[in-house]
């Protein structure tokens, strides 16, 4: 009885859970396989949102036109012509001829123009970019335009400003539902949460297995509860999953809203990541307790494959087929009923929600029906783990561990 | 019956457990107890339900039928977690380091963060593998593994010992360093109970033997008891000494000749001065030696009589 007074005794059942989620959150945290990804998604996304910058600004110059000094409109009609083919040409003065030749050899002109009389005369270093081709033909036509006015003793000037200022007018009856950057935005959030849950419900699994084949399972289990030792590796996993998944997604957020890459508003980007989260949490939570369960039924890292493939097809199916129907049609049908079904929602709702345009009703009511499975999944996943996870040898069949007496 | 439960100290009581396969027995109303600073030892052959009765204790298995009881009241959570217990399938996690991997194990029986550390820190010194404790498990020799497994039997100070086959695999250091360990545990007051086919080192260690065949216990006491009724040896070297000499002498059951010397198995009726008198008679004797029967002899015995079909 000189026992009895230890001061260390105090453990309670969610203690335990806490104590093997640290475990399995502080042993990943620091691997290398963690960081590097985890770096590389996040580079990624903030690289991507650079790109956006890049494509989408005004700013850049499309092409250096060359124009010869004593040509006083050209520049300004160049401009006008580019501009009203959505090139952005820039125009450099040049002494004449011979320096335009030098400055296009060099690489400091894309083009040199000069006026020939009717023509206009174009230089180039070995072929001529179709866009600034049709600019050109353009241009040539508008100064033959030009001088006709002219010769029939009106103002090319005033004429072109006429031209410029009849436009259609554009009467839209439904506000566009579906832009390229939300789509842009809902393929990341499937390839982040695709990714996530692909690579951590296989850590998961491996870690399950990895307890059964070094048979330390044995010694945590005659201190803790199987049904311990199973929420503990979920949820640390899962926190692990987590933080990951928020770093790329704020790196992303942050990036975005600092380079003003995208149109859409800070709110829809806010909305989306947060969504993004939301799916994490219950398509990770639900897929780990599946694949804790499926991966107790072996007992060496070589047949692990043969249990988790079926369940990383549903994975992978919902993914696919969101990546490859919803670009083309973002408001399909099969899609629609599909990201309502708890076993491709985790993955297709993320994406539409970022898309856009899913009614509040069908957000909730997928999210509403894979929250409801989770209940189950923990009772039928319990009882399979806490049945197998104690068997070696063989591969287990589910039937029999969801049976086998406990 | 239980002339040793007469101070009043706790027990560790397996009462009738039951255990089957399918349509193998594992174990068969097994019962034992173990007292408080009591070594014992657990002997039987390859299947006969040791390892069956010891994860029992530890709960990773659940009995079909028997109770596992610590100070009479049945073993709950917290009493599992007073247990140090060395498994027969030794097991650590290959990829996580010596240190943390214990700590780790010492915070899940309940330890602080400081109590585990510093109890690490002792417990590596004492095993010797105080200067791995920054390696990966699986870079350690085997020897220094099982260390480490007896390390994480030990690292929550535990009140109670369950050790499945803690000598198999260890270098004679290592057993002296078990051997030591064991019996220190077992004079600061627990309960030891440990299974092992060296059964010389059970007979040196134990203070009391159990021997289990086909799941049930057929016999359980101190090795002196259980030699008792037994018979004894005389080991008699008189070279003079013509065949047969003995014969005809009061209580000899069986007598055999090996390298000139004699060896006579006796009950207990038999008088050994008489014996010795007879073989001085014959000459000079060089030896003349009384030996008791062996916990292998016992233990053969009690595996191998009335085997029931």
């Amino acid at each position: 009885m000189t026992n009895a007074e230890r001061p260390h005794r105090s453990l309670d059942a969610l203690g335990v859970v806490a104590l093997v989620a640290r475990r399995e959150l502080l042993t990943r945290l620091r691997s290398k396989v963690f960081l590097i990804t985890t770096g590389i998604a996040a580079l990624l996304v903030v690289a991507a949102s650079l790109l956006a910058t890049l494509i989408s600004t005004d700013e850049g110059t499309d092409a250096t036109i060359g124009v010869p000094a004593g040509a006083p409109t050209l520049p300004d009609q160049i401009a006008a012509v580019g501009a009203s083919l959505g090139l952005n040409l820039d125009t450099e003065e040049v002494a004449g001829i011979e320096d335009g030749r030098a400055g296009v050899r060099d690489g400091d002109l894309d083009a040199f123009v000069m006026p020939d009389g009717e023509r206009l005369s174009v230089i180039v270093e070995s072929d001529l970019d179709p866009e600034l081709e049709s600019a050109f033909n353009v241009l040539a036509a508008s100064t033959v335009l030009d001088r006709e006015i002219t010769d029939l003793g009106g103002d090319p000037a005033a004429v072109n400003r006429a031209i410029s200022q009849a436009a259609v007018n554009l009467e839209t009856l439904e506000d566009p539902r579906f832009d390229v950057e939300r789509l842009i935005l809902g393929m990341i959030a499937g390839i982040l949460i695709y990714g996530s849950l692909l690579m951590h419900g296989q850590a998961l699994a491996q870690g399950v297995v990895e307890e059964k084949s070094s048979r330390v399972i044995e010694l945590l289990l005659s201190t803790i509860r199987p049904w311990q030792l199973m929420a503990g590796k979920v949820l640390g996993i899962g926190t692990l999953g987590l933080i990951q998944i928020a770093v790329i997604a704020g790196a992303g957020v942050i990036s975005a809203v600092a380079t003003d890459a995208l149109t859409i508003s800070f709110g829809s980007i806010a909305g989306t990541a947060a969504w993004l989260i939301v799916w994490y949490i219950v398509g990770f939570f639900g897929y780990a307790l599946v694949l804790a369960a499926v991966s107790a039924l072996v007992s060496r890292q070589e047949d692990i494959n043969a249990v988790l493939t079926p369940v990383l097809m549903l994975i992978i199916s919902g993914f696919v087929i969101g990546i490859s129907v919803l670009p083309s049609d973002p408001d399909s049908a099969v899609i629609r009923v599909m990201s309502l079904i708890p076993t491709f929602a985790p993955m297709l709702m993320p994406m539409r929600l970022a898309i856009g345009g899913v009614p509040a009703w069908e957000a909730l009511l997928a999210l509403g029906l894979a929250l409801a499975m989770i209940p189950l999944l923990i009772w039928v996943s319990g009882r399979v783990y806490r049945n197998a996870i104690m068997r070696t040898g063989s591969r287990m069949k589910l039937r029999d561990a969801f049976r086998a007496a406990s | 019956m239980r002339a040793w439960a007469i101070v009043p100290s706790p027990r560790l009581e397996l009462d009738s457990l039951s255990k089957r396969y399918g349509d193998v027995v594992a174990l068969d109303e097994c019962s034992f107890d173990v007292g408080a600073g009591e070594l014992f030892g657990f002997v039987g052959s390859n299947g006969a339900g040791k390892t069956t009765a010891m994860r029992i204790v530890l709960g990773v298995l659940e009995a079909d039928a028997g109770h596992v009881r610590w100070d009479g009241a049945a073993i709950t959570e917290s009493t599992r977690r007073r247990i140090g217990y060395m498994p027969e399938e030794r097991g650590l996690y290959p990829r996580m380091k010596v240190g943390e991997q214990l700590v780790y194990l010492a915070r899940l029986h309940g330890l602080s963060p400081a109590a585990a550390a510093k109890s690490v820190d002792a417990w590596t010194e004492r095993l010797g593998v105080a200067a791995r404790r920054d390696d990966d498990v699986q870079k350690l020799s085997l020897g220094n593994q099982q260390r480490v497994q007896l390390a994480a039997a030990l690292i929550h100070d535990p009140e109670i010992l369950v050790l499945d086959e803690p000598f198999s695999g260890l270098d004679p250091v290592a057993v002296d360093v078990m051997s030591e360990v064991l019996r220190e545990r077992c004079d600061a007051g627990a309960p030891v109970v440990f299974s092992s086919h060296q059964l010389d080192l059970v007979e040196r260690l134990c203070d009391r033997v159990g021997i289990v065949r086909d799941g049930a216990m057929v016999a359980v006491g101190a090795v002196d008891e259980l030699r008792t009724g037994k018979t004894e040896r005389l080991i008699i070297d008189a070279p003079q000494a013509p065949d047969g000499w003995a014969d005809g002498l009061h209580g000899i059951v069986n007598s055999a000749r090996r390298n000139g010397a004699t060896m006579l198995e006796i009950d207990s009726t038999a008088d050994d001065q008489q014996v010795l008198q007879a073989a001085l008679s014959t000459g000079p004797v060089h030896r003349f030696a009384r030996e008791r029967p062996s916990l292998t002899e016992l233990f053969r015995h009690a595996v191998s009589a009335e085997q029931p079909s």
